[in-house]
């Protein structure tokens, strides 16, 4: 039992990883989606807002088999992994793009109107004034995210990335026993976002206070 | 471009017999979950210690455990301690189990919502407890639930889609058999997805209306 609960944590390093990586594509590509949500110009908004629904509308599944398969199996071949990165990335942004509105959306008005009072330009306006507090008031809501991406990389086990659900799997079918191998692998997974939660906690309560009211 | 079309026209019915598997998946485990999801709120809310923190043990792991391995424990796991279940079985059972541990904290939150006056007036008339709790807290509490009930409930539907990964013949599986015979991974997997929408879209924005609505009433 215990050199199987080894082979188990070998796919540890790949779940963090996968994790990371797609949180990362997703808080970046996030931030001109939110910005195109929020333009003056209906076709941009309106792209902005079927890109949001359509990855928070179709499941994770689907978006992982039709880039592995689909496009995998045309002019360009993508690894599991990259393929992964790329779809739990793009479904990330989607989601960050509505958290940024939502932090957004719970700045004071007053902050908009002092930075315009002073003179101070749009570019400057975001980059100095907004977006610092934006991404304090979205930190909390993004870290709760980054635990619910870090359970739906288990999907990528689906197209063969060796991660922990993957490992799990094979060590299931390789012993015929399936019980107790499960009931690890839920606790690994309750284990590595246990940080997280904390760190989202903590976060909620000293960085809230740094927000101007 | 044609071509996709007299695809998609040829596949369609597989597919929709798999959307039906999704749906009838879906409807039954959404509402044994938000039983569940009640029950193990007022655990959370319970006087008794042991009990409450039997409740957080079985709603934190249910929480943290990925959907997919909850599915495939349901599936593979249970028949090593004597417990076999169809994949149908399985598939509610696992997306029951996760719709309680993620409603119960929707509910509680719903429940605690409910202004405290109204308890303690419902204790100045004499209401047993029972009674506090059925006519009082219960029906505005669930009420203020509503609409994060149903936005759960899109993302339950949603997660009938890893049945895939337990052989349940759903929409996803349907798609992958049309993929892996015909090698037109790309237009099958894509009139999957526009399905999924079909369902999904109009939903998610029929929600958030509702909240918009409902919100017009809450006091803030």
């Amino acid at each position: 039992m215990a050199g199987n609960f080894w082979s188990i944590l070998a796919g540890v390093p790949l779940t963090i990883a996968l994790t990371f990586l797609a949180f990362a594509v997703g808080a970046i590509f996030g931030f001109p989606i939110w910005m195109m949500r929020m333009a003056k110009t209906r076709p941009v908004r309106l792209t902005a807002t079927g890109f949001i629904l359509a990855f928070r509308s179709i499941p994770p599944i689907v978006w992982l088999f039709l880039i592995f398969f689909g496009v995998g199996s045309g002019d360009i071949s993508l690894s599991p992994f990259i393929s992964a990165v790329i779809g739990m990335g793009l479904i990330t942004a989607a989601n960050m793009a509505e958290i940024y509105r939502g932090a957004y959306a719970g700045l004071d008005i007053g902050q908009t109107e002092a930075a315009t009072a002073l003179g101070i330009r749009t570019y400057h306006r975001f980059r100095d004034v907004i977006v610092p507090q934006m991404l304090r008031t979205a930190l909390p809501s993004a870290v709760t995210f980054a635990i619910g991406l870090l359970k739906d990389t288990s999907i990528a086990s689906l197209i063969g990335v060796q991660e922990v659900a993957f490992q799990v799997n094979a060590l299931a079918q390789r012993t015929f026993t399936g019980f107790d191998i499960y009931v690890i692998a839920a606790l690994i997974y309750v284990a590595i976002s246990l940080p997280f939660a904390v760190i989202a906690r903590w976060a909620d309560l000293t960085l809230r206070l740094r927000v101007a009211r | 471009m044609i071509d996709t079309l007299s695809f998609w026209r040829e596949w369609l019915p597989l597919l929709l017999e798999g959307l039906k598997v999704s749906v009838e998946v879906a409807f039954a485990s959404i509402p044994i979950g938000i039983f569940l999801g009640l029950v193990f709120a007022l655990g959370i809310q319970s006087k008794s210690k042991p009990l409450q923190a039997l409740t957080v043990f079985v709603v934190e792991l249910g929480r943290g455990t990925p959907v997919l391995i909850l599915l495939q424990f349901a599936y593979f796991g249970l028949p090593s301690a004597g417990l076999a279940l169809s994949s149908y079985a399985a598939a509610v059972a696992a997306l029951a189990a996760s719709t309680g541990a993620y409603t119960s904290e929707i509910i509680r939150a719903g429940l605690e919502a409910v202004p405290y006056g109204q308890k303690e007036a419902a204790i100045a008339i004499g209401l047993s407890r029972r009674d506090q709790l059925r006519d009082i807290i219960l029906p505005q509490g669930l009420r203020i639930a509503v609409p994060p009930l149903l936005g759960f409930s899109i993302l339950v539907f949603q997660g009938t889609s890893l049945g895939f990964a337990i052989a349940l013949p759903e929409l996803i599986s349907r798609a992958y058999f049309v993929g892996s015979n015909t090698f037109h991974y790309m237009p099958i997997f894509v009139l999957a997805g526009l399905l999924f929408a079909a369902i999904c879209v109009p939903a998610t924005l029929l929600v958030s209306r509702l909240e918009k609505r409902l919100s017009r009433y809450t006091a803030s």
